[in-house]
């Protein structure tokens, strides 16, 4: 079974084409780690996948069917700016919040109170629920949007760069508890991300986009020299290390590297007071 | 103080009031958009004054300038409601306006006082009924889009992945901001509409964590200062918006008192 088929899809933002004629096919119960530079479409892919964007040609395909909006088989944690600093509203009715948007007042009935308390136990989330959301780390915020996105019984999950912001511990944490959520609930992870390192203990695929292409496969078949240069139309070293692959450009650039960006773990970490 | 009529009015103006403005200012809070229901009563002051200007009963100037505010703020997108030069930009404008129009007609500055700083123990039955008709139309609407509106505003990028619609939720809603400024500014007027609109439901924001809690801690709190602030004025003589931006601006300061100490 397939989750998600994209068919000689083509999708254009303003002037230029993101993604050209595309043929993929992710298999059901995989996690992905979706790569690829700032603009290569890793957003655009995921924003088709649920329907709020229409291929220019060709088709997409999510568990069999057309991608529609609101598909209730998607779970997804959007990439989001983090306006939740001052939110002064609990945890757990922070993610109650995203149990339905049908019109009328926000009252949950009893299975949905219960399957908030599936999803805040589901990603561990159950001991600090209570507390307001602005007292909480980055990390644990993190955790109740992926509870968010698994209310119901979604079969993929989507996760938009669900790393931006934290430290290397939560990272790790955030992909060990997403690829744990994975085989137990045997659902299909698309995880886009920076860095492949971080994600390699939870991988089973790589998707790469690039100039417009996409190549989807194990990590020893996509991350390879001559794949990778072709996609990113210069040449391109894969240099592996200790467990650790970095991707160079000629001989000094560094694209993918293994360490995180200090300012980036600064966001996620220190005292959180309410404001 | 019951036995005179303008009191009854003044205390049935200033619960529907409450109810109206406790219950969308604890989303107008929420959203962080606090400032845009300022904007809409300065708005909404050119309307009134234009509307008495033209010879119509200045509570129909102000609905449909402030209404019409909303929803357009709505249309041009959260971002504007959230830039600050270009709202208040706005506020100023309308305000110079509504200065404008008071010039021109002869009855002058008792009118403007009323409207700028409220005139509750001046409100007539008509008023009080049409202050109900209003106040059920705009709680009946929230109680629609409530839920849509709750997710929009905390994850708006969920929301419209499945498959909301982020600007007619934020247009329905301003409209509905602009329908309960109108209402606040018959008690409070316009400058004290965030005694009302904003400080019960800061207040209630920081004392509990819950949504339905919120809310109706958020309507007690309004009810409870506005009441209050009718009946002080009665026994003190000392104008009721007075006392109701007092105790809303005390009660907040408390609550972050304690909260901070806690």
């Amino acid at each position: 079974m397939i989750a998600v088929r994209l068919a000689e899809a083509s999708f254009t933002r303003g002037r230029g084409a993101v993604l050209s004629n595309i043929d993929l096919a992710i298999p059901q119960g995989a996690f992905v780690g979706v790569f690829g530079p700032n603009g290569a479409g890793k957003t655009t892919l995921l924003r088709a996948i649920l329907g709020l964007l229409r291929p220019t040609t060709g088709t997409v395909e999510v568990l069999g069917r057309p991608a529609m909006r609101g598909n209730p088989a998607i779970g997804v944690v959007p990439q989001s700016h983090d306006g939740l600093a001052g939110l002064r509203l609990s945890g757990r009715a922070f993610v109650a919040a995203a149990s339905g948007i049908g019109w009328g007042l926000p009252r949950l009935t009893a299975s949905q109170h219960h399957d908030v308390d599936r999803v805040l136990h589901l990603v561990d989330a159950a001991g600090y629920a209570h507390r307001p959301v602005c007292t909480l780390s980055g990390g644990e915020r993190q955790r109740l949007m992926l509870a968010q996105a698994l209310l119901g019984t979604p079969r993929l999950l989507l996760l938009d760069e669900p790393l931006a912001g934290l430290d290397p511990q939560a990272q790790a944490a955030t992909v060990r508890l997403v690829g744990d959520l994975q085989r137990r609930l045997g659902i299909t992870v698309l995880f886009t991300a920076h860095d492949l390192n971080v994600l390699l203990p939870a991988l089973d695929l790589v998707l790469y986009l690039g100039g417009g292409r996409a190549a989807l496969g194990s990590v020893d078949q996509v991350v390879t020299a001559p794949n990778l240069s072709r996609l990113y139309g210069t040449p391109v070293d894969v240099i592996r290390a200790q467990g650790h692959i970095f991707v160079v450009a000629g001989a000094t650039r560094v694209l993918w590297h293994g360490t995180a960006r200090p300012e980036a773990a600064q966001a996620g970490q220190g005292a959180h007071v309410c404001l | 103080m019951f036995a005179y009529d303008f009191m009854r009015h003044a205390f049935a103006a200033a619960a529907i009031v409450a109810l109206v403005s406790g219950s969308v200012g604890w989303f107008l809070v929420l959203r962080g958009q606090s400032f845009a229901g300022h904007a809409l009563s300065h708005v909404g002051f050119a309307g009134a004054t234009g509307a008495v200007l033209a010879g119509i009963p200045p509570i129909w100037g102000l609905v449909a300038v402030t209404v019409a505010g909303g929803a357009l703020m709505g249309l041009l997108g959260e971002r504007l409601a959230e830039r600050d030069v270009a709202v208040g930009t706005v506020l100023t404008a309308a305000l110079g306006l509504g200065m404008l129009f008071i010039s021109l007609f002869t009855t002058g500055a008792a009118q403007a006082t009323s409207l700028l700083f409220g005139h509750v123990l001046g409100v007539d039955a008509a008023t009080v009924w049409w202050m109900a008709a209003f106040g059920a139309l705009t709680l009946g609407s929230l109680a629609v889009i409530a839920r849509p509106l709750l997710l929009a505003t905390l994850r708006p990028e969920l929301a419209e992945a499945a498959g909301a619609n982020l600007r007619l939720i934020s247009v329905l809603f301003l409209a509905l901001v602009g329908l309960a400024v109108a209402e606040a500014v018959q008690v409070v007027g316009v400058l004290l509409v965030f005694a009302l609109l904003v400080g019960p439901a800061a207040t209630a924001q920081r004392l509990t964590a819950r949504v339905h809690a919120g809310i109706a801690l958020s309507v007690a709190l309004a009810a409870a200062i506005a009441l209050a602030g009718v009946a002080l004025a009665y026994f003190t003589d000392w104008p009721t918006s007075f006392w109701i931006a007092t105790l809303s601006s005390a009660t907040y300061l408390l609550a972050v008192a304690a909260t901070a100490a806690g």
